[in-house]
């Protein structure tokens, strides 16, 4: 198959674009997600229509370097303006995130409405995309045709790589410690400002791809999914990438047979990758949280019980009264279902002896609640 | 249009009662969303009630408001519960579960929606006016369920108001007075769904989340007590809902809801900058009349030190010696003193610059000042 | 083997198993609160009996907050059970004022100080009940006796730490309990507070009630308090602070931390075991002994 063959097969061309826009996404979003800034690309991608429709209305350009460049100062303005508001003190930052966005959204809508009821960027595609025409729209690269899109899309896909590379350590230690690598002089808050204006210029040559709003899900969704897999920063640009590279795909084959939208498809496959994430990560997920806690409450339990041995140890009560296996119940305020297990586990993990209705601590039971006791004396 | 014909017009009455029903119940929760920290709660679901709002018309089979709402609702309030379980099982924070929620459940809605079309449903063109709000669209059988439910939305806050007040601002020791605080603050929760359902008609999914923060946040500039607080930003709620429909119904097919959002935004911007007390340019002038203050008993108390050191109750001093001192031009400053009457200008050799002296009462009051200090850093 | 530990409750000095012990405002026996896997609590007997004001006191991360959160069920207990005047919390509701730490909201809160106060009737109230008259005159009358009337009808962020503590303070007054338990209430507050505070606690002792504070400052406990929990993760003594404010308890509850304590205070003691009050080192001039 020839380049341009490749080039001009409307369902590669599609699963590129996507596959351009969910790996440019994936490589930002770890940096957000782990400053707690996610929403910043919620209010970037919905201010950025507002930049679009300027930019087109002052230059005719609908896409390319000019139109990426002065639209994503408009996702830059919401952040400096979001930041204008929280330091007048008069407002909180999740509310002023909500209070800046939805007004340049608003203008720009409403400038589409007035002068542009009649060129490709009508409100339906700046919600929504156009990703299965973008083999339509075509430029010339040398001898090939390649389609707008994945020329702009691979270009920011570049930029974005070259940026989290060449300046990995400095983005690493400004989301972990903006504190720390301003002492050092790496500018955290530049490199913060250069991510931001990245975010934007890739949310707006995505944009007439998968609209504003669902580039959102490729921006949070893999990422997201990705810090529930691993502790590692680059393991979470990886992972990321490769679940934007699989929702894509899946996205596509899906939607064709569905017959439905295929951003809407692919974006949706984020989300159901971040829910398969969210249930089946074997550390930081759903199911392994349930196990944890169940095994700490019993632990607790068990725990709970060799202290409370261990504190009669020795009184005159303890004989009669503490230390006899019908006693735990009334005295921990446990069911006598709960207290029996829990002596059961305590019996069974040799912590605990008993003998008829009398319990006695083993070395081992004496260890722990000692531990327990006087947490000083263990460091 | 002449005013008369425009009350008397049956569809402008029916947009702007609804314009009116949206921003009443809007207005009222923003208060307890903004209040609670719940601002981009509002922004999740309403993003996420576009599903919903398939699946009303789904279920329905056409365009039917209260099928619609219901729908909105119910997905919003999945969207919800999802943010809720994956902050408090995973390690991400609401940031994250809010931004995925919107945006997955937006991109299902999209699905949805387009999955709609492809049925060659005739009747799913009146879907997407609920992507930025179509006042022109709304119809006299849409006003009773979105009165209902707003009705039953402000008449639960009401009869609940102490519950719900104390909830918002100390749910701890709410607590220990043995109120649900569970179940109460689900409920508000829930009711800013249901704010955001009204709003879906005039204002759109993208856009309501403005419409559960900008009331309140206007509100909160002018009023020291939530009471007032509420009732205004259920005024300000009303108002950007009527300006923004009136708009919109006159206009030239613009979009209602951008314009409800411009409307409520611009009556944060004239609060944030006029709200006595805590307006941003009432502080700026208090600043600046707080500096003027200072600047003028620190030049009054340099020319009593200027006398002293030349015992000389009525010493000259040239007006750039004491610019030179300060590092600023004071002749404002000593213009400002003058009309007090506390100094005066003197008469000096030709070509030099002017001069300024004490009157009697600058030097009682220049005398004071000293004191004054004097006296705190003591 | 452990040593064996010295049980210091004077009042039930061979605590058989009673579920009502109706003479103590407070008793929790076998309590364990353990959260996120960290040891917080362990199988401890808390004693306070009706009438004392109560000192809850053990260095940073014994606990201490975590016992009365514990207590008024706003945490989860691991084991054992709880009594207030000889019935579990939940009956008792209505006897039981808490004062949080002030941190606990969000002073920017659109409100007032007579506001905030008349909160603290909502349990009385009910459910659909409205304030009345009468409730803005008690915590009117809460707000005089905590000197903040002038303030009354102030924006409650316009108020200073130490005044917003008051003001608290007064929001517990107004519940007119039998039992008062106080998060840090002297934590980062001046000087006139400080004296407010301590000089209503005393009064409201002094009319009968018990007052439970968890508090910070080692120097001032002799001074202000009768009654005395040392903590670190288990009790380390509880009782009288004449009996228990001994330098070995001291050196026990705060174990590692002991270079916290000042030296002075344990050189001035005359033996190892005697209260420092019998020495005269740092008597508590004119604060009468319970």
């Amino acid at each position: 198959m020839s380049v341009q063959a490749i080039l001009d097969d409307p369902a590669l061309m599609i699963m590129a674009t996507g596959a351009l826009v969910g790996t440019a996404a994936a490589l930002l979003g770890p940096f957000l997600i782990l400053r707690q800034n996610a929403m910043l690309s919620d209010a970037i991608s919905h201010s950025i229509v507002f930049g679009i429709v300027v930019v087109w209305m002052a230059t005719g350009a609908v896409a390319g370097p000019v139109q990426i460049v002065g639209a994503a100062l408009t996702g830059v303005l919401t952040v400096v303006l979001t930041e204008v508001l929280v330091a007048s003190r008069r407002v909180h930052d999740d509310a002023a995130i909500g209070l800046v966005f939805p007004v340049l959204f608003s203008l720009g809508v409403l400038l589409l409405n007035l002068y542009a009821s009649d060129v490709h960027i009508d409100a339906h595609t700046v919600l929504l995309g156009e990703i299965g025409f973008v083999w339509l729209n075509t430029v010339e690269v040398g001898p090939y045709l390649v389609p707008r899109a994945v020329l702009w899309m691979g270009t920011m896909t570049l930029i974005n790589l070259v940026f989290v590379l060449a300046f990995w350590k400095e983005l690493k230690l400004a989301t972990f410690d903006p504190l720390l690598a301003h002492a050092f002089g790496l500018m955290p808050r530049a490199m913060f400002y250069a991510l931001l204006f990245l975010t934007s210029s890739t949310a707006v040559a995505a944009f007439d791809a998968v609209g504003a709003i669902l580039f959102i899900a490729f921006i949070i969704a893999p990422p997201a999914a990705a810090y529930l897999l691993t502790d590692r920063l680059w393991k979470m640009l990886v992972i990321g990438v490769l679940i934007s590279l699989l929702s894509t795909v899946l996205g596509y084959w899906l939607a064709v047979r569905l017959d439905v939208s295929i951003g809407g498809t692919m974006a949706a496959m984020t989300g159901v990758f971040l829910t398969l994430a969210w249930v089946l990560a074997p550390r930081h997920g759903l199911t392994a949280g349930l196990l944890r806690d169940l095994r700490r409450r019993r632990l607790d339990e068990t725990r709970a019980l060799v202290v409370h041995l261990a504190t009669h140890e020795g009184t005159p009560e303890e004989r009669h009264e503490e230390n006899r296996a019908g006693a735990l119940g009334p005295h921990l305020g446990w069911t006598d279902a709960r207290a029996g297990t829990a002596l059961r586990r305590s019996l069974a993990g040799g912590y605990v002896l008993r003998e008829g209705e009398a319990l006695h601590l083993t070395p081992k039971g004496r260890a722990t609640a000692e531990a327990l006791l006087e947490p000083w004396r263990r460091g | 249009m002449s005013p008369a014909d425009l009350l008397g017009d049956y569809t402008l009455r029916t947009v702007l009662m609804g314009a009116a029903i949206l921003g009443l119940v809007s207005g009222v929760l923003s208060v307890f969303a903004v209040l609670r920290r719940q601002s981009l709660m509002g922004d999740a679901l309403s993003h996420a009630a576009l599903p919903g709002i398939c699946l009303g018309f789904i279920v329905a089979g056409e365009r039917q408001l209260g099928w619609i709402m219901a729908g909105a609702l119910f997905s919003g309030g999945i969207a919800a519960l999802w943010i809720l379980a994956l902050t408090r099982t995973t390690r991400l924070k609401t940031d994250a579960a809010i931004g995925s929620a919107l945006s997955v459940f937006f991109a299902l809605g999209v699905v949805a929606l387009t999955w709609i079309q492809a049925g060659g449903n005739v009747a799913q063109a009146g879907l997407e006016t609920f992507l930025f709000g179509q006042a022109a669209a709304i119809l006299r059988s849409d006003l009773p369920p979105m009165a209902a439910i707003a009705g039953l939305a402000v008449l639960a806050i009401t009869v609940f108001w102490k519950e719900v007040k104390l909830v918002t601002f100390d749910p701890v020791f709410a607590r220990t007075l043995g109120l649900p605080v569970l179940t109460i603050e689900v409920a508000l929760t829930v009711m800013i769904a249901l704010a955001v359902v009204v709003g879906l008609q005039m204002v759109g999914v993208v856009l309501m989340a403005s419409m559960v923060i900008a009331p309140a946040v206007a509100a909160r500039q002018w009023t020291r007590r939530l009471e007032t607080m509420t009732i205004l930003a259920a005024v300000f709620g009303v108002a950007s809902g009527v300006i923004g429909a009136v708009i919109s119904a006159l206009g030239q097919g613009l979009a209602t809801g951008p314009l409800i959002v411009l409307a409520a935004s611009a009556i944060v911007l004239v609060s944030l900058a006029f709200a006595p007390g805590r307006g941003v340019v009432w502080e700026a002038a208090q600043r600046a009349r707080d500096r003027r203050a200072l600047r003028g008993r620190q030049v009054l108390t340099t020319l009593l030190h200027l006398a002293q050191a030349h015992r000389d109750r009525a010493y000259p001093a040239e007006e750039g010696m004491v610019d030179s001192f300060y590092g600023y031009r004071t002749r404002r400053t000593l213009e400002r003193l003058d009309r007090r009457g506390l100094v005066a200008t003197a008469s000096h050799m030709p070509g030099e610059g002017r001069h300024w002296v004490l009157t009697p009462e600058g030097l009682a009051e220049a005398e004071r000042v000293e004191a004054d200090i004097t006296g705190r850093r003591a | 083997m452990p040593e064996p530990r010295e049980r210091t409750d004077a009042v039930t000095p061979t605590d058989p198993i009673r579920l009502h012990e109706p003479e103590l405002a407070l008793h929790a026996e076998d309590l364990t609160v353990a959260y996120h896997g960290e040891p917080v609590l362990w199988d401890i007997d808390v004693n306070v009996p009706n009438g004392v004001m109560a000192a809850i006191v053990g260095p940073n991360g014994a606990g201490k907050s975590t016992l009365i959160k514990a207590v008024l069920d706003l945490v989860p207990r691991t084991a054992g059970h709880v009594t207030m005047f000889g019935r579990p919390y939940a009956d008792q509701r209505r006897r039981v004022a808490y004062v949080p730490q002030r941190s606990a909201v969000d002073w920017d809160f659109p409100t007032t100080a007579l506001d905030v106060v008349t909160m603290g009737r909502y349990g009385q109230l009910g459910w659909f009940r409205r304030p009345g008259r009468e409730t803005r005159r008690a915590a009117m009358a809460a707000l005089e006796e905590v000197g903040l009337e002038a303030l009354a009808r102030r924006q409650i962020s316009q108020l200073s730490g130490g005044q917003q503590q008051r003001v608290f303070l007064a929001r517990a007054l107004v519940q007119q309990a039998e039992l008062y338990v106080l998060d840090e209430p002297m934590a980062g507050v001046d000087a006139t507070t400080e004296r407010v505070i301590v000089g209503l606690l005393k009064r409201l002792r002094d009319e009968g009630r018990t007052v439970i504070v968890v508090h910070h400052d080692l120097q001032t406990v002799r001074e202000y308090f009768d009654w005395l929990v040392l903590l670190n993760v288990r009790v380390i003594a509880q009782g009288p602070v004449a009996e228990v404010y001994t330098p070995r308890n001291l050196r026990r509850a705060y174990g590692g931390q002991i270079s916290l304590l000042r030296g002075a205070d344990f050189e001035a003691a005359p033996g190892p075991d005697a209260p420092y009050g019998e020495g005269g080192a740092a008597a508590a001039p004119g604060e009468p002994e319970r």
